[in-house]
């Protein structure tokens, strides 16, 4: 048993009884949605009522919404970078380990050095794992060579050393398939490449090109019209339904399975994302390509009562996104608590998602959709909505403060919530794309 | 929404020729939608993967992505693109009767 922190004045006997009210909760994941959350609860449960523990493998919380700057020299990977420790309250325990697998029947978490871990709640913010391998010579030769992803911070600081370099031909980014997080991030890179190459004097020597295995730029009509214009504007050339099936990193070939192919001096890729390894050895609790199901509005699995997710590591039909995890790790709060009274749940997520989109240039656009409605353009409190504008630019730059001094440590932000709101927006008719 | 007459039936269907009611689906409408969409002959590997499809539509309300349907179908995903060229997923869903898959976000 891990240690359970400073003991009580009163008798043995009280103690015990005092263990056997404290409820234990256990939150697997200590990124963005586990380290929210555990905060969150940690400021709605008095020390002697509630016991909780972050579990995570390593102490490196990555500010990821940072990665896209840092191939282009915008970012250093160290400055998006903290102790995952230093960013929750005290009175939380953090346990530096790898889950080894999770048993629902029993409500035990087991970590990699067999350690066990009872609770009474668990949550689940594990977040994806990238799974390069899973694609034909993706991850074989030519690997951070000639073929790179900008998804972890070596990927990205290889891929800054590569762009560096990089002296015209053929820029392919391809995403290998959905769900991947933040699914604008590919685009954005487009962008940026495509500015930084002009800065650079490269441009007019470089083929860029976005490869797509959505039949449009984006998922949504609207947004994806809209993205598609500002490829076209920017000559970068739009390449759909293009499901990457094999790769030659060393002749330089993205190949489909549908037989088509794309030659590249340069591939920037985002690899098949699937759920935590463990998911697979915990019975019950994920799907085949390990996500874990929720309620899409409570964010309760089927797997048990007592086991919640969020953020990435679900199955949800939102965005895989940073805003995401925090709107649901809002309404997950509740809801344990109102578990552990026994309480009806709070159904009050839907779908919210917002995201920023760097187009370069100093620009930014601005996209805020929910499960039922797509983005739509119009305002945003001062922000306009899907069109570049340098304050959208200013807003993402701004959010780095907000992530690491608002947002993880659970303050309330003023305008943004679970529900996503309607005034400032005008619907359009969705045309046929 | 169109109602076509296949094999001698009339079945409604949307834009792009989903059947937009799976219970008008049929094994000899199943063929003909193929021959359609450029199979000739639909063989065991097709009929375990349109199977499959519609299937887990029936039961539970979704159709797989062409991810879950590789590891799930035991039809690995290379082969499913050689079953059916122009995607897997949606061209199954279309032979199997069952709507659009619809894409992630
Ligand atoms: C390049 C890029 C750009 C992005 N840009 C944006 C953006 O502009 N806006 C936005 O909203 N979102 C953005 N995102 C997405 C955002 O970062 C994620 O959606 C968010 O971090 C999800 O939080 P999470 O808690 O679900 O997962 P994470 O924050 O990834 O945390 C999961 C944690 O679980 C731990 N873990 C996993 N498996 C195990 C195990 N077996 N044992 C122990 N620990 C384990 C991991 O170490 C990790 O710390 C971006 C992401 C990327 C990659």
């Amino acid at each position: 048993m891990p240690d359970r922190g400073p003991r009580s004045k009163l008798g043995v006997d009280a103690n015990k009884e005092a263990d056997m009210a404290k409820k234990q909760i256990v939150i697997l994941g200590g990124g963005t949605g586990g380290t929210m959350t555990a905060n969150r609860l940690r400021r709605r449960f008095e020390n002697d009522a509630a016991e909780i523990h972050v579990v995570d493998r390593d102490d490196r919380h990555v500010y990821q919404p940072g990665l896209l700057f840092v191939p282009f020299g915008l970012a250093h990977s160290d400055e998006i970078v903290r102790p995952r420790r230093r960013q929750l309250r005290s009175g939380i325990a953090f346990h530096q380990r790898g889950v080894e697998s999770v048993e629902t029947d029993t409500n035990r978490v087991v970590l990699d050095d067999g350690t066990v871990l009872p609770y009474d709640v668990l949550v689940v913010a594990t977040g994806v794992r990238l799974q390069p391998e899973e694609t034909e010579g993706l991850s074989g030769l030519g690997w951070n060579e000639r073929v790179f992803t900008f998804y972890t911070p070596e990927g990205a600081e290889a891929l800054r050393g590569a762009l560096d370099r990089f002296d015209g031909g053929r820029l392919v980014v391809n995403l290998v398939d959905m769900p991947i997080k933040c699914p604008v991030a590919p685009l954005e890179f487009a962008f940026l490449a495509d500015w930084y190459l002009r800065e650079r004097g490269v441009r007019t020597r470089t083929e860029l090109v976005y490869s797509t295995p959505l039949d449009g730029a984006f998922t949504k009509p609207i947004a994806s019209q809209r993205l598609g214009g500002l490829l076209t504007q920017k000559d970068i050339e739009l390449v759909t339904e293009f499901n990457a099936g094999e790769v030659d990193g060393v002749g330089g070939v993205l190949r489909a399975f549908d037989g088509r192919e794309l030659d590249f001096d340069l591939l920037v890729t985002v690899p098949l994302h699937g759920g935590a390894a463990y998911v697979e050895r915990s019975p019950g609790l994920g799907d085949v390509l390990g996500f874990v199901p929720a309620d899409k509005r409570t964010l309760q699995t089927p797997a048990k009562p007592n086991v919640f997710a969020l953020g990435d590591a679900t199955d949800l039909p939102t965005s895989k996104a940073g805003s995401v995890t925090h709107f649901e790790a809002e309404v997950l709060t509740e809801n344990v608590a109102r578990y552990f009274d026994g309480r009806d749940l709070d159904t009050s997520y839907d779908g919210h998602a917002n995201c920023f989109i760097e187009t370069g240039f100093h620009k930014a656009l601005l996209i805020d959709f929910n499960y039922e409605t797509e983005p739509l353009p119009g305002r945003f409190g001062p922000l306009p909505l899907l069109r570049e504008s340098r304050l959208n630019h200013m807003g993402k730059l701004l959010f780095q403060w907000v992530y690491w001094h608002a947002l993880l440590p659970g303050r309330e932000v003023p305008g943004l919530g679970p529900a996503m709101p309607t005034a400032g927006k005008r619907p359009v008719p969705v045309h046929a794309t | 929404m169109t109602t076509a007459t296949i094999s001698a039936t009339s079945v409604d269907r949307d834009a792009e020729g989903f059947l937009t009611d799976p219970q008008q689906w049929s094994e000899r409408l199943a063929e003909e939608i193929a021959r359609e969409n450029g199979i000739e002959e639909l063989t065991e590997r097709h009929w375990l993967v349109v199977r499959f499809m519609r299937d887990r539509y029936l039961t539970t309300g979704s159709a797989p992505s062409i991810r879950s349907l590789g590891k799930e179908s035991g039809v690995p995903v290379k082969e499913l693109y050689q079953l059916f060229p122009k995607g897997p997923a949606k061209l199954a869903a279309k032979i199997g009767g069952i709507p659009k898959p619809k894409g992630c976000i």
